[in-house]
C-alpha cells in the first residue's frame, strides 16, 4: 500500500503537469519566442556592437540571467494562476476538504511550479545553444541554482495567490516587482558597471544572487558578482522563509477558510 | 458502545464581520442513520456543514467524526467524510473521470484503484458515457450528479449533502433519491440539508430544525409530525360554492375561487365529519389533496417562515 500522502502529492502534481501540457501554447511556446527574440536583439543585434561583459562575450554572459528570468517568471506564473484558478473555481475545496495536511498541498503545488519552471528553462537553455557555445564548467550549482529559484519563486506565486482577490491580483506582482527586480538583477548586465549606489541597492535584490550563481554554474567563477556561497545562502533563507509563510497561510486558512 | 456518525458538541461560529451563525450547536447523528438538518436561509446549516468538512473554522465547541476528534486528528476525522457541497465546486475544464480520480488521489487513494472506482461511480451516476468530455458541457443534473459520485470515491462512511438536488428537474432529483437510499441502504450515513421538504420527509428518519444559530427541534420525523395537531387540504368543488360557508366546529374554512376550498381541521377530527358537515352545507367535493406536506406545516409553525429551509 502507497504512503496516502505521496499518492495525494503525486496527483497534484501530475495534475500540474497536465494542465501546463494541456495549455503548452500559454505555457511552453510564448517563453520560447520571448528568448528567442531576446537572444536575437540583444545577443546577436545589440551584443555585437556591446562586446564584452566581465570578460565574457555579451551573448554568453546573457544567457544565464535569460534562463533564470524564464525559469523564474515561470514558476511563479504557474502556481499563481493555478492556486488563484481553483480558488476561484472553488475546486480549492477538494484539496481542503481531503485528509491531506497542508504541506502536501504546498509542496504538490510547488512541483507543479518547479516543474514548469524547468521545463520552460530546458527549452530556453536549448534555443540558448542555437546561438552559443556555453561550456557548464559547474554542472551541480546550474542544477541547484535552478532548482532553488524555482521553488523561491513557485512559494513566493503560492503566497500572491493565496492573498489575491481578483485575477488582477495576480498580475500586480509580476508587472510592479518581479519584473523591475529580474531585470535590475543583473540579467542584461554586471553589477560592477553600475555607480557604487546602485551596486549597493543591487544587493537587496533576491534575484541577483539567483541570476549569479546560475552564471557560476554555466560561465564559471569569473562570470559572477558575488560569492556562490553568500548566494546559497540568500537563496536558502528565502527557501525558508516563504515555506514558513506558505504553511503559516495554510494554517491559518488565509484566503482559503472562513 | 457505538460511537455517534458525528457528535458536534456546543459548537459556535462568529465570523469576522460579527456575524454569529452559529450559538452553540450540539447534535448527534447515529451511524447508519438518514438525517435531514433543515433551516430557513441563513439559519446556519451551511456554516455547520463546513465546519464539519473543515472549510469553516469554528471559533469554540468540537465536532468528532466515528470518535475521532477533527480539531485533533483531522486526516483520520476526514478521511470518514464525503462532502457533497451546494455550489459546483469541480474544475470545469477538467473530463469527469479526471475529476473523480484526482479526488480520490486527494484521498491517497492509487491512481489503479481510483480508475476502476472512477469508472463504477461514473456509471452507477448514469455518466460513463460522458467520462471523457468537458464538465462544463455538462446539463445541471449531470454535475450534481458527477458531485455525489465524486464523494462517493473515497466510500465515505459519512456522507453529507448540502442541497445535492437545488434547481434539479423531478425527474433527476427521484433518480437521486433512489441513489441515496441506496447509499444508506449499504450502510453509509447520510445527512441531507434541503430546499424540499417533502424530499426529506421521504427520505430521512431523524432530523433537526435550526434556525438563527440554534437547533430549535430534533428527534425522529415520525415523532416530530406526530406533534402536528391540524393539517390543512384543499378541496375542489363540484359546482359553485356558496356565498356563505358552513360553520364547521374548531374546522376552518376559506377560499380561493368559486370552485376550491381551503380546510384546516383538527388531526383527531375524522375525515368522514368534515365530508358530512360539508354534504349538510349542499358542497360536493370532487377531489382533495394535502395544502401542504406535513413536514412543511411544522417547519413553519416552528420557524414562523413561509419559505422553507
Amino acid at each position: 500500500m502507497s504512503n496516502p500522502n505521496f499518492t495525494a502529492f503525486k496527483t497534484i502534481a501530475r495534475r500540474e503537469v497536465m494542465r501546463i501540457l494541456r495549455i503548452w501554447g500559454q505555457t511552453l511556446v510564448p517563453p520560447a519566442i520571448t528568448m528567442t527574440l531576446y537572444f536575437l536583439i540583444f545577443g546577436k543585434l545589440i551584443g555585437s556592437r556591446i562586446g564584452d561583459m566581465g570578460g565574457f562575450d555579451y551573448m554568453d554572459f546573457i544567457v544565464p540571467g535569460l534562463v533564470m528570468m524564464s525559469v523564474i517568471q515561470n514558476a511563479y506564473g504557474n502556481i499563481s494562476s493555478s492556486f488563484f484558478g481553483a480558488k476561484f473555481g472553488r475546486h480549492i475545496e477538494e484539496l481542503l476538504v481531503s485528509p491531506m495536511p497542508n504541506y502536501v498541498i504546498l509542496a504538490g503545488y510547488v512541483a507543479g511550479g518547479v516543474l514548469r519552471g524547468l521545463m520552460v528553462g530546458l527549452i530556453v537553455l536549448g534555443i540558448a545553444m542555437l546561438f552559443t557555445h556555453v561550456r557548464v564548467p559547474h554542472p551541480l550549482v546550474m542544477l541547484s541554482t535552478i532548482l532553488l529559484g524555482a521553488i523561491i519563486f513557485s512559494l513566493a506565486g503560492f503566497v500572491n495567490a493565496v492573498y489575491a482577490k481578483k485575477f488582477d491580483d495576480i498580475a500586480i506582482v509580476p508587472t510592479f516587482i518581479l519584473t523591475p527586480l529580474t531585470y535590475l538583477g543583473g540579467v542584461f548586465y554586471s553589477v560592477r558597471v553600475l555607480p557604487e549606489w546602485a551596486q549597493t541597492a543591487t544587493q537587496a535584490n533576491p534575484i541577483f544572487y539567483m541570476v549569479n550563481a546560475f552564471r557560476y554554474g554555466l560561465l564559471g567563477e569569473n562570470a559572477t558578482d558575488v560569492s556562490i556561497g553568500l548566494s546559497y545562502t540568500v537563496m536558502g533563507v528565502f527557501v525558508l522563509g516563504l515555506t514558513a509563510l506558505g504553511m503559516f497561510l495554510l494554517k491559518r486558512g488565509i484566503g482559503l477558510r472562513s | 458502545m457505538t460511537e455517534p456518525a458525528l457528535c458536534i458538541k456546543n459548537l459556535h461560529k462568529t465570523y469576522d464581520n460579527r456575524v454569529t451563525a452559529l450559538k452553540g450547536i450540539s447534535l448527534d447523528v447515529e451511524p447508519g442513520d438518514f438525517f435531514a438538518l433543515l433551516g430557513p436561509n441563513g439559519a446556519g446549516k451551511s456554516t455547520l456543514i463546513g465546519v464539519v468538512s473543515s472549510l469553516v473554522n469554528a471559533s469554540s465547541g468540537s465536532v468528532s467524526v466515528f470518535g475521532i476528534d477533527l480539531q485533533a486528528e483531522r486526516s483520520a476525522a476526514m478521511r470518514q467524510i464525503g462532502l457533497v457541497p451546494q455550489e459546483i465546486n469541480f474544475n470545469m475544464f477538467e473530463k469527469p473521470i479526471d475529476i473523480l480520480v484526482n479526488y480520490a488521489g486527494f484521498y491517497g487513494v492509487p491512481r489503479e484503484l481510483a480508475l476502476q472506482r472512477a469508472e463504477t461511480q461514473l456509471k452507477a451516476a448514469h455518466l460513463w458515457e460522458k467520462a471523457e468530455v468537458m464538465s462544463r458541457t455538462l446539463s445541471g443534473g449531470m454535475k450534481r450528479r458527477l458531485m455525489i459520485a465524486r464523494a462517493m470515491m473515497t466510500e465515505p462512511k459519512l456522507l453529507i449533502l448540502d442541497e445535492p438536488t437545488a434547481g434539479v428537474d423531478i425527474e433527476i432529483r427521484r433518480g437521486m433519491w433512489k441513489t441515496l437510499q441506496e447509499v444508506n441502504a449499504a450502510g453509509t450515513t447520510v445527512i441531507l440539508t434541503t430546499h424540499y421538504l417533502e424530499e426529506a420527509e421521504s427520505l430521512c428518519r431523524n432530523l433537526a430544525i435550526i434556525d438563527k444559530g440554534t437547533i430549535i427541534e430534533r428527534g425522529p420525523m415520525k415523532s416530530l409530525l406526530a406533534k402536528l395537531d391540524v393539517e390543512g387540504f384543499v378541496l375542489d368543488i363540484d359546482g359553485a360554492l356558496p356565498a356563505v360557508l358552513p360553520r364547521i366546529a374548531n374546522v376552518d374554512l376559506s377560499t380561493t375561487d368559486s370552485h376550491t376550498l381551503l380546510v384546516e381541521k383538527p388531526r383527531d377530527l375524522p375525515l368522514n365529519a368534515l365530508f358530512d358537515a360539508l354534504a349538510e352545507a349542499g358542497i360536493k367535493v370532487r377531489s382533495m389533496r394535502n395544502q401542504t406536506n406535513r413536514l412543511e406545516e411544522l417547519f413553519v409553525r416552528l420557524t414562523g417562515k413561509e419559505q422553507a429551509a
